[in-house]
């Protein structure tokens, strides 16, 4: 049942959850997620190609292009493990959300402002559950701006791209031992926080325009290493004899947030758009989140292995132009675990996915679109274990079945003149 | 007519927020889980201490509720267990254990044992029971959890082990009185009482381990013939025919009204960590003093030397600088070498200057003394005599610094299992447990073999999630969060528990064709720790 329903204000966008591959979360445009979150080689005559490239913004028709939206989506997981009777399930409502705005400086040049949330991860466990050792709670957020430039060489290529900037966090809770309690039974957990983590990237991408038809397009987003010099960890109930060793005090971590490759091609056939992306995301990046815990020296450095792989997706998405005003879409998406055996960790419980998008925009007279999209994801379900929890010099093994979906549903609004 | 899409909007998010994930079949449901051939609607579990949730010592009341029969009656709900009720431990205010009788201090009952973090130690915890046996505190109830601390197999029969009268005499038990329904009744007989459907029957280990912890001191019943068990010491051997007979009166009686069950066999003493973990030789050089190794060795040279002149010098070696020296231990089974030491201590008074008493009695000691070898098993509870002074004073501080126990003067043979004494345990533990499997083999009972795997643990027994349990003593942080027994040595702590339970399921899963969902030891409480004991 439901256990955790956060408010589903369409105006808490300074948050977002859920993760496709790894805490990726793909939902950077209504209008491309309708098609499968393709876009790389799309214009689609929409300022979400700040995001998806940058290169097509010198593409747009109008002098001003604007775009803003948000996805509200809930993500389920359920875990089991029939071994011990263990389930459990978790419920997490995130709000991804984006802007982009383009201006057309000269026909061969634009400018742009992307802002965006492509990774975060909320995930809320009931505390002290049978994986509470590993993670109580989860939340990542990480919100990117990217300023941009995009250079028309001919009708027939482009290139563009912008450095990015970083502002992230996450607080991340976990008990800090599978038995530990304080004197009155309550379980001894450590709270991790780390806010206003800042760090630079860039992106860049370019396009081309075969013909009328066919357009092709690569687009590449640098990895971000998160570091957090100054983070917190705080220790909650913690047992008398223990109060020395597990003392509040400061943290030094890194998490990555992995390069992106991105290749593509659409095609356009009278008021039919058809187009494909692969994806190919870096996460090898991710060998291990390491928790330095600097103000205590009897814990010292928190390896955590996860030891991820590069992993790729594949999109496919199509565009009806019904009227006018009325565009439909819909897409499908299959996206693989950067996660490998062994190292299935419950803040990340998730699996290879396949995705079904669909959306509309409904353009009105005075040139405002409303854009619309759903989608549901649904994960491969898993049997799966996180296989390198160290206790008393021995690597322990925590794992069941997980089964997870998401759903979501956005809205957006695009406006140019 | 445009406008018309507009309603749109509302629909979708509520179609996507609104409408619940499919996530698909369960991995568990409500056929996952049975009882196989066995009815577990009313589970008694017969026993002693090992089934009454003793540990550290004592019974105390939040460690009484890992009694390993309440963690599996947990588990037993899942497949129709009904209520499982344990003696009611509400007066344990404080959760120190220990017992009082009609307001005193119970001896030999005291209260549960901690680490004292700032001495480093295990000791008793500071504090008072409030558990007190009184005409008016009697429960006078049957319980599920039937398990009496100290009960060998016969007391499971006995009339009169629960009278409140026949305690003050000593020939009852405090924790059967508690909950006896009447003076009279037996420990079996209020068992019966609940009809159980299913049982757990552990019993038997202190009609071996009694002697076991006394050191030995005890009669071994099998070499003596003893065959009433009325005229037993504590410390004694059951003897073998008793036992069988008692035994089978107990599981006949268990299975009389068609209950299925399983029954625990008794593990060996090197599977203990009482027996276990101080080593024969604990005395490194660092430990004694490198510097007072010479003069140690004048001493130990003198006496050597007496008894080398009567064949005997191999008892004791000089002390190494370099290597890890043996305790010096009384061994009562050594023929008695009083009078040379006499004699050789006598004529070496110029340079050990002794009153005749003492010479008397430090010739005493060592008359059968001798330094411990791999053979001999040293007790937990000789880890504060090693290395002690003497309980009373030469008057000559430079005499007093040299005779310690356990490197001068013989640790007593009450700390130590020699081979001897291990043989008599040995055999009398592999009779029991004949016994017990003819038993079960006779009544189609399921057997969990606690030998065999307290045997695996000795070395190291991985279980389903990865981890290695090991049937070792508390260690500090380095084992922390997996030792397996209490800090009395003997019994186990809250994992331990879970992890016979753990066995105990796997065994009825087998046995029963059950599927009962398994426990995990892992998240069970090990030892309590304390930054000091005031």
């Amino acid at each position: 049942m439901i256990r955790k329903l956060i408010s589903l204000s369409l105006t808490a966008l300074i948050s977002s959850s859920v993760f496709a591959g790894g805490y990726r979360i793909s939902m950077q445009g209504n209008k491309q997620l309708a098609m499968g979150h393709t876009g790389v080689a799309v214009i689609n005559n929409s300022a979400e190609t700040l995001f998806f490239n940058p290169a097509g913004a010198v593409y747009l028709k109008d002098k001003f292009s604007f775009s803003a939206g948000a996805t509200v989506l809930i993500a389920d997981t359920k875990f089991q493990n029939a071994v011990y009777g263990w389930e459990n399930e978790t419920r997490n409502v995130g709000t991804p959300f984006y802007f982009y705005g383009n201006y057309q400086a000269t026909d061969w040049l634009s400018i742009g402002l992307a802002v965006y949330s492509p990774y975060g991860s909320a995930v809320d466990w009931d505390r002290d559950w049978q994986g509470s050792h590993l993670v109580n709670s989860i939340d990542l957020k990480a919100i990117y701006f990217q300023p941009t430039v995009a250079v028309k060489v001919s009708k027939h290529f482009s290139f563009g791209g912008g450095p990015i900037f970083v502002n992230g966090g996450v607080t991340f809770d976990r008990n800090v031992s599978r038995s530990m309690t304080d004197e009155n039974g309550n379980r001894t957990d450590v709270n991790i926080k780390a806010k206003g983590v800042t760090a630079w990237g860039w992106t860049a991408g370019y396009m081309v325009n075969i013909d009328d038809h066919l357009r092709l397009g690569m687009n590449y987003r640098s990895k971000i290493i998160m570091k957090a010099n100054d983070g917190t960890a705080s220790f909650n109930d913690v047992p008398a004899f223990g109060a020395a060793m597990f003392k509040d005090g400061k943290i030094k971590a890194e998490m990555p947030l992995p390069a992106e490759l991105t290749v593509g091609a659409s095609y356009q056939w009278n008021k039919w758009l058809f187009a494909f992306d692969y994806n190919r995301a870096f996460w090898r990046v991710y060998d291990a989140l390491t928790i330095d815990f600097v103000d205590n020296p009897a814990i010292g450095k928190s390896v955590n292995l996860r030891n991820y792989k590069d992993s790729s997706t594949y999109r496919f998405g199509v565009q009806y132009q019904a009227t006018d005003a009325l565009s439909l879409r819909a897409g499908w998406y299959y996206d693989e675990s950067p996660v490998q055996p062994g190292y299935f960790a419950p803040e990340t419980p998730r699996n290879d996915s396949r995705a079904y998008t669909g959306g509309l925009t409904y353009k009105f007279k005075n040139g405002i679109g409303i854009d619309l999209s759903f989608s549901y994801l649904h994960f491969s379900d898993t049997n799966s274990s996180y296989d390198y929890y160290m206790e008393d010099g021995n690597y322990v093994s925590f794992g069941g079945t997980y089964k997870s979906a998401v759903t979501s549903a956005g809205l957006g609004i695009s406006y140019s003149f | 007519m445009k406008r018309k899409y507009l309603y749109i909007l509302p629909i979708l998010a509520i179609l996507g927020v609104a409408c619940e994930p499919s996530i698909g079949d369960d991995k568990i449901n409500s056929e996952t889980y049975y009882a196989g051939k066995a009815d577990f609607s009313t589970y008694v579990a017969v026993g002693n201490s090992l089934t009454a949730g003793y540990m550290d010592n004592t019974v105390y009341r939040s460690g009484q509720k890992n009694s390993f029969p309440n963690i599996l009656a947990q588990q037993f709900k899942e497949v129709g267990g009904g209520e499982f009720t344990q003696p009611s431990y509400a007066d344990d205010v404080n959760d120190v254990g220990g017992l009082l009788l009609n307001g005193q201090p119970l001896p030999g009952f005291g209260t549960k044992m901690i680490v004292n973090m700032s001495t480093g130690g295990p000791e008793n915890i500071k504090g008072t029971s409030t558990i007190d046996i009184n005409a008016s505190t009697l429960q006078k109830k049957a319980y599920n959890n039937a398990g009496v601390p100290g009960a060998k197999v016969f007391h499971l029969l006995a009339p009169g082990y629960g009278s409140l009268a026949a305690l003050a005499q000593g020939k009852a038990n405090p924790y059967f009185v508690r909950t006896a329904t009447s003076g009279e009744t037996t420990v079996l007989g209020d068992a019966m009482s609940l009809k159980p459907t299913f049982f757990t029957n552990w019993i038997g280990a202190n009609d071996v381990l009694g002697y076991a912890t006394s050191g030995g001191e005890g009669v071994d019943q099998n070499e003596a013939g003893g065959i009433d068990p009325s005229l037993y010491g504590s410390n004694d051997i059951t003897h073998a025919g008793v036992f069988k007979q008692a035994y089978e009166t107990i599981v006949n009686t268990l299975t009389s009204q068609g209950a299925n069950g399983v029954v625990a066999t008794i593990p060996y003493v090197t599977t203990i960590p009482f027996f276990t973990t101080v080593p024969y030789n604990p005395l490194t050089p660092e430990a004694v003093g490198v510097e007072n190794i010479d003069q140690l060795n004048q001493f130990i040279g003198l006496i050597k030397m007496s008894l080398s002149a009567v064949g005997q010098g191999d008892r004791i070696d000089l002390f190494s600088k370099t290597e890890a020296n043996p305790v010096l231990i009384q061994d009562k089974t050594l023929e008695d070498m009083s009078g040379v030491i006499k004699m050789g201590l006598q004529q070496a008074a110029a340079i050990l200057p002794l009153t005749a008493e003492q010479i008397e009695l430090l010739s005493q000691q060592l008359g059968r003394a001798r330094h411990a070898t791999g053979k001999d098993l040293l007790l937990l509870t000789s880890r504060t005599q090693i290395g002690a002074d003497l309980p009373i004073s030469t008057g000559n501080p430079v005499i007093d610094n040299m005779l310690k126990i356990g490197i001068t003067i013989p640790l007593s043979d009450a700390f130590v299992l020699n081979p001897i004494e291990q043989q008599k345990i040995k055999d009398a533990t592999d009779q029991f447990n004949a016994i017990i499997r003819g038993s079960a083999s006779e009544h189609n009972l399921a057997v969990a073999d606690m030998n065999e795997l307290l045997t695996k643990a000795v070395s190291g027994l991985r279980v389903e999630d990865g981890q290695i349990y090991t049937a070792d003593y508390f260690q500090g942080l380095g084992n922390l969060n997996t030792v397996l027994f209490s800090l009395d040595g003997v019994h186990l702590n809250a994992r331990g528990y879970a992890f016979i339970a753990l066995e105990i399921l796997k065994e009825i899963n087998k046995h029963y064709e059950a599927n009962i969902p398994l426990v995990n030891p892992a998240v069970y409480p090990g030892p309590t720790l304390l930054p000091k004991n005031d």
